[in-house]
C-alpha cells in the first residue's frame, strides 16, 4: 500500500495491558482487572438487564427464543471451530430434546425443573448414538449427513404417526413465570459460555482442537479420535436439545416445527456474523439476528430478500465477524510503519 | 546383530488401483538396532511405513510386534503399543505454540501410563514436561523458540517436533520418514547425536532417507526397496557395493549425488 509516499504498512501490536494481563502473568492492578472484567461483566450485566427491559410481551417472547438460538450458535461454533466438525444438525437436536422433554412432561408429570436437565442429557446421549455412524466422515460429507437426520426424522413422525404426528404433543407444562424462563437460560447461556471457553484452553481442549487441526497426527500419537469427536458431539448436541426443551416449555407444545432448518441454518449465519471460533461471537450473532429477523416480519415475504442482503453486506464488509474485530480493537493498536 | 526381533514384516503387499506400491516386502527388525530404508522416489518407502502403523491396510501380509499379530490394527492402537512414527510432510498443529504441540500425545492413554518424565509426580505439570522433552530433542529450553507458533518454525525444528511426538509417547520404536531431508549439511550433524542418544536410551529406529552419507553414519543394517520389492539388505558398506542397488539409483540419479 501506498500513503504519504514511501511504502507502508499496517502493524498490530498487542497492548502492554494485555500482555501484562494475559498468561502467567499476574494482574496487579486495578486497571488490570477492570481490563479483564469489563468485556465481561458487560456480557453479563446486560443479559441479566434485557429481561428486565423488555416490556412489550412480544418481545419479552422473543428474547427467550434468542437464548435458544444463542445456545444453538455457541453449539455450532465449539463443534465448527474447535472440533472441525460442521454439523447442520442443529434441528435434530433441538427436536430430539424438545419431544424428550414433552412426553417426560406429558407422560411422566414431571416438573421442568426436572425434564430440562434431563432431556439435555439423554437427548445428548441420544443424538449422539445416532450421529456415531457418521463421525468418521470428513467435511462436507459430514455436514450433509447431519442435516438429513432433521428432515428424516420429521417425515418418519408424520408417516408413521408417532409421537403426536403432525399435531404434535400438547399440553406441555410452561414456566412459572417469564423471569424463571429467561433467567434460567440466560444464567444456563453464560454458564456455558464460560465453561466452554476454559475447556477449550485445557489439554482436553487441545486435543479436540488438534483432531480439527489435523487428525492423522492426533491417530499417531495414540489417542482414539472417534471417542473425542463422540465427547464434543455429546457437549454439543445437549446445547441443541438443552434449547429443545426450553422450546417445548416455552410454547407449551412439541411438534414436528421443532425439526425446522431454522434451528440448523440461522446458528450458522449468527456465527459468520459474531465471529466463528470467539465463542462469545456467535451468540452476540444470535441476539442481533433474530431480533432483526423478526423486525423483518413486517415486509412480508420481501423478508428473506432483506435478511439475505444483511447477511450478505456482514460477510463483504466484516467477513471476520463483530467479535474477532472487536477484541483486536481492544487487545490490539495499529500503526503505519516504513517497509 | 544378533538380538531379538522385535517387528517383523512379513511378506506385505499393497496396491492403490493399478500401481503396485508393495509386493511381497518381508524384513526383521532388531531389537535396539537403527535400520535404515532407502531406494529411489516412488519406491513404497513411506508405504510400507503407513501399513506398518496401521494408517493403511495391506493388500496382504503380516506385522507382527513382539510376535503378536499387529496387522489391520488401527493407528492409534499401534501407537498405543509403543509403535509411533513421523510423517514426511510435516504435520505439526500449526495454530499452537510449538510446546503445546505435545500436549496432545502426554494427553493419550499411553502416555499417561508410562509417563512421570523426570519423575514429575503422576507427569508433572504437562507444560514442564512438554519444554523438558522440547530440550531433548534440541530446542533452547531459554530461548523463545519452545513458545512460538508452529506455523513460524523452521523445517529444522518442524522436524524435531516429528520426533519429539514420538518421544513423548515413551516410543519403543521409531519409524522416521526423511527426518533429514530438507535440512542444511549442518543441521544434519546436529541431529546424528540426537538419534545415536535414542538408539542408546533403547529406542528401536527406523529412517527412511535419500541422504545416505548421514544415514551411513548411523544405520546398523539398511534395506534397499525399487518398485515396491525388497532389493536386498545387509550392512550399509554391502549393499552399496550391490550393483542391482546402484542400477535402481542410476535409474534415476547417481549414486555419487547421495553418497
Ligand atoms: N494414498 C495413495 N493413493 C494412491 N497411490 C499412492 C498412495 N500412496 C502412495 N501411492 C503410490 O505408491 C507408490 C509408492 O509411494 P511412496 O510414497 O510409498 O513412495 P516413497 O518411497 O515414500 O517415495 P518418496 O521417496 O518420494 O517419499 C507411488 O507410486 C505413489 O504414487
Ligand atoms: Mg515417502
Amino acid at each position: 500500500m501506498t500513503l504519504k509516499g514511501g511504502d507502508v504498512r499496517q502493524e498490530r501490536i498487542d497492548r502492554g495491558i494485555k500482555v501484562r494481563t494475559g498468561g502467567i502473568y499476574a494482574v496487579s492492578s486495578w486497571k488490570e482487572i477492570g481490563y479483564l472484567l469489563i468485556p465481561r461483566l458487560v456480557l453479563i450485566v446486560g443479559l441479566l438487564i434485557l429481561p428486565l427491559a423488555v416490556t412489550n410481551l412480544y418481545w419479552q417472547r422473543v428474547i427467550s427464543i434468542v437464548g435458544i438460538y444463542a445456545l444453538l450458535s455457541l453449539s455450532f461454533d465449539f463443534l465448527t471451530h474447535f472440533v472441525g466438525l460442521v454439523s447442520l444438525g442443529g434441528a435434530f437436536y433441538v427436536g430430539v430434546g424438545g419431544y424428550m422433554a414433552a412426553i417426560l412432561n406429558t407422560k411422566l408429570g414431571l416438573s421442568p425443573l426436572f425434564t430440562i436437565p434431563m432431556a439435555a442429557l439423554g437427548g445428548a446421549a441420544i443424538c449422539t448414538l445416532f450421529l456415531l455412524p457418521c463421525l468418521p466422515l470428513r467435511g462436507v460429507y459430514f455436514s450433509i449427513v447431519t442435516l438429513m437426520y432433521p428432515l428424516i426424522t420429521a417425515r418418519i413422525i408424520e408417516a408413521l404417526n408417532i409421537l403426536g404426528g403432525t399435531d404434535g404433543i400438547v399440553g406441555v407444562a410452561s414456566f412459572p413465570n417469564r423471569w424463571v424462563e429467561q433467567y434460567s437460560l440466560f444464567g444456563l447461556l453464560l454458564l456455558i459460555l464460560f465453561g466452554l471457553r476454559r475447556l477449550v484452553n485445557k489439554d482436553i481442549g487441545l486435543v479436540f482442537r488438534g483432531i480439527k487441526d489435523n487428525d492423522q497426527a492426533v491417530k499417531a500419537s495414540g489417542i482414539n479420535i472417534t471417542h473425542y469427536k463422540a465427547a464434543a458431539v455429546f457437549i454439543s448436541s445437549g446445547m441443541g436439545c438443552l434449547g429443545g426443551a426450553y422450546l417445548v416449555h416455552i410454547y407449551m407444545w412439541s411438534g414436528i416445527s421443532q425439526l425446522a432448518l431454522d434451528f440448523s441454518i440461522i446458528p450458522i449465519a449468527s456465527t459468520v456474523i459474531g465471529g466463528g471460533g470467539t465463542l462469545v461471537g456467535p451468540v452476540l450473532g444470535a441476539f442481533i439476528l433474530v431480533p432483526i429477523s423478526e423486525l423483518l416480519r413486517a415486509f412480508g415475504t420481501l423478508r428473506i430478500v432483506f435478511y439475505s442482503l444483511i447477511l450478505m453486506a456482514f460477510i463483504i464488509f466484516r467477513s471476520e465477524g463483530l467479535m474477532v474485530y472487536a477484541q483486536r480493537k481492544y487487545h490490539q493498536f495499529e500503526r503505519w510503519v516504513k517497509v | 546383530m544378533t538380538s531379538e526381533t522385535i517387528l517383523e514384516v512379513k511378506e506385505i503387499s499393497k496396491a492403490f488401483g493399478g500401481i503396485q506400491a508393495l509386493s511381497n516386502v518381508s524384513f526383521r527388525l532388531h531389537q535396539g538396532e537403527i535400520l535404515g530404508i532407502i531406494g529411489p522416489n516412488g519406491s513404497g518407502k513411506t508405504t510400507l511405513i503407513n501399513c506398518i502403523t496401521g494408517f493403511v491396510h495391506t493388500s496382504s501380509g503380516k506385522v507382527f510386534f513382539k510376535q503378536k499379530d499387529i496387522t489391520g490394527q488401527p493407528p492409534h492402537k499401534i501407537a498405543h503399543l509403543g509403535v509411533t512414527r513421523t510423517f514426511q510432510v510435516m504435520r505439526p498443529y500449526y495454530s499452537l505454540p510449538a510446546y503445546k504441540n505435545l500436549i496432545i500425545p502426554l494427553f493419550s492413554p499411553r502416555a499417561r501410563k508410562y509417563g512421570g518424565w523426570r519423575g514429575g509426580g503422576k507427569l508433572g505439570d504437562r507444560n514442564t514436561v512438554c519444554i523438558d522433552i522440547l530440550e531433548e530433542i534440541g530446542f533452547e529450553r531459554d530461548s523463545f523458540v519452545p513458545y512460538k507458533l508452529a506455523s513460524a518454525l523452521p523445517t529444522g525444528y518442524l522436524k524435531r517436533l516429528e520426533l519429539a511426538r514420538c518421544l513423548a509417547l515413551k516410543p519403543e520404536v521409531i519409524l522416521c520418514d526423511e527426518v533429514f531431508s530438507g535440512l542444511s549439511a549442518s543441521e544434519i550433524a546436529s541431529m546424528i547425536p540426537l538419534i545415536e542418544r535414542l538408539q542408546m536410551e533403547g529406542i528401536t529406529l527406523v529412517m527412511i532417507e535419500h541422504r545416505l552419507k548421514e544415514l551411513f553414519r548411523v544405520a546398523d543394517r539398511v534395506v534397499v526397496l525399487n518398485f515396491g520389492q525388497k532389493l536386498t539388505e545387509g550392512i550399509p558398506e554391502a549393499v552399496m557395493e550391490d550393483e542391482r542397488v546402484k542400477e535402481a539409483y542410476l535409474g534415476s540419479e547417481d549414486l555419487s549425488d547421495y553418497v
